[in-house]
């Protein structure tokens, strides 16, 4: 059994220690925003912060994670009451068939969190280990900007939890 | 979810051949009855009940049904405001589902730019006919004339304020009537939702973690399964001891069928320890059967071909001077799709039913089960979206594999999903094709003769047969690959987009189709045209510079249609396209325009490369594009399709090649089959969008493919003073060429 706190939430996982996050989080946990996208660390649809550092769940095994702080999407807010970067995407219409995107918001958010005027270009950059296939890039790039003005005039934090600790 | 074939009310009416309608609702449509079933717009060709389309429950609720496949385009939401704009509700009201076997007409695949044309013209004239059968009942019970009555928000309106909602007028079989072939249409003037940039109805919940994809589903008991897949094609299946595997951790079962080899556990994870552990057991023998990667133009132009002249004009007073050809190729290249392709399947009492993100739930069902050997009947296949396809990838295996793994486990839902190396290595890929142009230019710099010759594979493999599934190629008693076929004209497969839209005297345009595949191949994003339009438009450039002219002004004087003319002008003048003009230093403009398929939307694209000499990368810096696609239903839909198009065509263009080895395919994940990141997005792109009130809808989900394509390279021999010809342009090839 390994103690992980998901979502602000404590949960004692019965799974063999080299399981990699993404699956205790689809398969153990139920949730769906991490996605499986290659499993090699290299397409970042998996990603969610763990800290509230962005981390790519798929190679990052179960047992670096004992008394760790998890934070995927579904904790950021949810459709009645979305965060600022789900606001965000929703506004800008940042998806096309939308599979990469909880990863990309994921990122977005630990980049927000420790530097919330980015500037475009350290967007980008941020945003290098992502990959979308319906380019969709031109709006996940404006939504990361709006949800940065939306954090200035919202509550930054994320509604129900996961703000780094 | 469990129980898998439920007859609905509408399917036990029609398979019993009843037709109940009441007497005002035959006399409302009664001089048209027997239409001939072509005349009727969309696909209520196909599927002319009104009730396949519509349906309105007593209460008023109201459900729109298509047999398209939303995959991340968005039609959802615009056949939703197309329902709404015509019946006359909220846009809120309504609830819109797609495509299934047992609920939905047989629409075929989702594919071709096609649901707009197809589906949402159906959609339109069906609820605008639903709403005159409401106002016909509400005429008659209250003794008015229907003129005078008006609909808002799903209510008849009397002009003394009397209102009937459609839940109460609407009878037990009021909207099993056959569709008629005209119907009033709203005048576009005064829509109210169609045209609106609605926001999409599927993302909030793909921003929230919402259940949004087939990979999200959960079934009460379901189990997880992983193909163990051959290292190559036709490999055989020597040796497998599936004993260890069998005792591992959570494994439920093994499958084995011939080469199809899977494994079945409880748990995701489990699945794929298991299934690395069946591969390292699994012992085959490879047979080296693939060409020469880096001699396609010779590989393909070499093989038998079935060789058809599709184009012929003459006009022998029209004389060449000057005399120009190329020769452009495009490699194998892969649909790549973020998400590897997964489905869910469960065998209960005999019924089959699979949640698949097909395109084509009705011909994969066919395939399906030929393969199982059951009924059509028994099998139901509901379309669950997935991670974004771009036309034929995994998703139709994946679903064979489902299939085949739950049949072995009956009672128990089986969700398999694919690994990366295995979308990459086993999806169908994109066919590499060649090109040969040829054509002269007369005393006054316009094209006096223009021949066009193309090589391809046919661009579609899509299930119809089980032979079209790996699953079923794979099996002991296996089935036959059908035989390719050439898609046929006007749409056309590798021929598409190949006889040009522009005017010239003499043109001559050749399609070499190439039946051996030694690849495996099929349907991506705008097939052949994506090819076709990158070499007419890159040679369009090479005679404008050859005449002296301007590559938009040289455009314009071929082409007579007026609609594409103005895409041309709209885009030029939205990029500040001036004649003559220079380019800043190391950078250049490139112009491409075409009509997808020559008969679906309109676009031109305009963009900015700039190219780095030391290195050779090229980065595209703008793109300004202009589109017509006829009536649009959401604006903000359309332009993120054309933003879509025109920045993974320009990953395409750029960097994409499938790699193999004699053997095995060797691009098996995104370090070996590199796509466009961040680094690369360009600065800007602007979309200007012609809309045409009342026109039909033209598909315009493939039609930005070709001309950014062709824009790009333009911009990239602007800027360095070389024509590149073979796809995809990479800094190596820049490189070379610049210090060539």
């Amino acid at each position: 059994m390994i103690a992980l706190k998901v979502n602000g939430l404590y949960h004692e996982i019965d799974a063999d220690p080299d399981t990699p996050l993404l699956y205790v989080l689809r398969d153990e946990i139920k949730l769906n925003a991490a996605k499986f996208g290659c499993g090699l660390g290299q397409c970042g649809s998996c990603t969610v912060m763990v800290d509230g550092k962005a981390v790519l769940s798929c190679v990052t095994p179960l047992l670096l994670l004992e008394g760790k702080q998890v934070t995927t999407l579904e904790g950021l807010g949810t459709i009645e009451a979305p965060a600022p970067i789900q606001r965000a995407f929703m506004e800008e219409q940042a998806a096309q068939c939308g599979y990469c995107i909880a990863g990309m918001m994921m990122r977005a958010q630990a980049l927000l969190q420790r530097n919330s005027k980015p500037t475009d270009d350290e967007i980008r950059a941020e945003l290098e280990p992502h990959l979308c296939r319906c380019g969709t890039h031109m709006r996940i790039l404006r939504a990361v900007h709006r949800a940065s003005r939306l954090m200035d005039t919202a509550d930054a934090s994320p509604t129900v939890h996961g703000r780094a600790q | 979810m469990n129980a898998p074939v439920i007859l609905d009310r509408r399917r036990v009416l029609a398979g019993g051949g009843a037709l109940i309608v009441s007497f005002s609702l035959t006399d409302a449509f009664a001089q048209d009855q027997s239409a001939p079933v072509a005349s009727r717009p969309g696909s209520l060709k196909g599927a002319p009940f009104l009730d396949s389309w519509i349906r309105i429950d007593a209460d008023g609720s109201i459900t729109v049904f298509t047999g398209k496949a939303e995959l991340g385009q968005g039609f959802k939401t615009a056949f939703q405001q197309i329902a709404a704009e015509e019946l006359d509700v909220a846009f809120e009201s309504l609830q819109v589902i797609t495509a299934d076997t047992h609920r939905t007409a047989n629409e075929g695949y989702t594919s071709g730019s096609h649901s707009m044309q197809d589906s949402g013209t159906a959609i339109q004239n069906a609820a605008a006919q639903v709403r005159e059968l409401l106002v016909a009942e509400a005429a008659r019970r209250l003794d008015l004339p229907a003129e005078n009555l008006r609909t808002e928000n799903g209510a008849v309106i009397s002009p003394d304020g009397r209102r009937l909602s459609y839940g109460d007028l609407v009878a037990a079989d009021m909207l099993h009537v056959q569709a008629q072939p005209k119907s009033k249409l709203k005048d576009p003037t005064t829509f109210k939702v169609m045209g609106q940039p609605v926001p999409r109805v599927d993302i909030p919940a793909k921003v929230t973690g919402g259940v949004a994809y087939v990979q999200d589903m959960r079934l009460p008991g379901m189990v997880h399964a992983r193909a163990v897949r051959p290292p190559s094609y036709g490999a055989q299946l020597t040796e497998c001891d599936t004993s260890a595997i069998e005792k591992m951790p959570g494994v439920v079962k093994v499958v084995r069928d011939g080469n199809f080899l899977a494994v079945v556990a409880e748990k995701e994870f489990q699945a794929i320890k298991a299934m690395n552990a069946l591969s390292a057991a699994a012992k085959w023998k490879e047979t080296p059967s693939l060409p020469k990667q880096d001699d396609l133009l010779r590989v393909l132009t070499s093989l038998p071909s079935q060789d058809s002249t599709i184009f012929q004009q003459s006009d022998p007073s029209a004389v060449g001077q000057k005399t120009i050809e190329a020769v452009y190729t495009r490699p194998y290249q892969a649909h790549g799709s973020i998400g590897p392709s997964c489905a869910v399947a469960q065998l209960v009492d005999d019924a089959m039913t699979v949640w698949t993100h097909t395109q084509g739930v009705y011909p994969d069902r066919q395939g399906i089960a030929e393969m199982l050997h059951m009924p059509p009947a028994s099998v139901r296949l509901i379309h669950v979206e997935g991670s974004g396809c771009y036309g034929h990838n995994g998703a139709d295996d994946a679903a064979a594999d489902a299939a085949l793994i739950a049949r072995a486990l009956p009672g128990t839902p089986v969700r398999v999903q694919w690994m990366r190396e295995q979308e990459h290595a086993w999806e169908p890929f994109g066919p590499a094709m060649v090109t040969r142009l040829k054509a002269s230019l007369d005393g006054n710099g316009a094209i006096s003769d223009w021949n066009f010759e193309v090589w391809s594979n046919t661009h579609s493999m899509r299930p119809g047969g089980a032979g079209s599934m790996l699953a079923a190629q794979h099996m002991a008693q296996p089935f036959a690959v059908p035989a390719p076929k050439p898609l046929p004209l006007p749409e056309g497969g590798g021929d598409r987009n190949a006889i040009p839209i522009y005017k010239f005297p003499n043109a001559h345009v050749v399609h070499h189709f190439i039946p051996a595949m030694p690849l495996r191949i099929s349907a991506m994003r705008s097939l052949g045209a994506y090819h076709n339009v990158f070499s007419i438009e890159s040679f369009m450039d090479e005679l404008a510079a050859a005449a002296g002219a301007d590559p938009v002004e040289f455009r314009l004087k071929h082409l007579d249609d007026p609609r594409g003319r103005e895409v041309i002008e709209k885009a030029a003048q939205g990029f500040g396209w001036q004649k003559g003009q220079k380019a800043p230093q190391d950078r250049g403009f490139g112009f491409a325009f075409a009509r997808y398929k020559n008969l679906a939307a309109y676009c031109a694209i305009a963009t900015e490369v700039e190219v780095n000499r030391e290195t050779g990368r090229p980065r595209l810096v703008r793109a300004v594009a202009a589109v017509d696609s006829g009536q649009v239903v959401n604006p903000d839909g359309l332009i993120n399709q054309i933003e879509g198009a025109i920045v993974q065509s320009m990953s395409w263009t750029l960097y994409e090649s499938v790699t193999f080895d004699d053997t095995r395919i060797t691009s098996i994940d995104w370090q070996t089959y590199p796509i466009l990141r961040f680094n690369s997005v360009p600065e800007r792109i602007e979309v200007h969008i012609i809309n045409r009130p009342g026109q039909p809808f033209l598909g315009s989900g493939e039609t930005g493919q070709g001309p950014a394509a062709a824009s790009i390279a333009n911009a990239i021999a602007s800027a360095t003073g070389k024509r590149l010809r073979d796809l995809p342009l990479t800094r190596k090839r820049i490189k070379d060429a610049i210090d060539a």
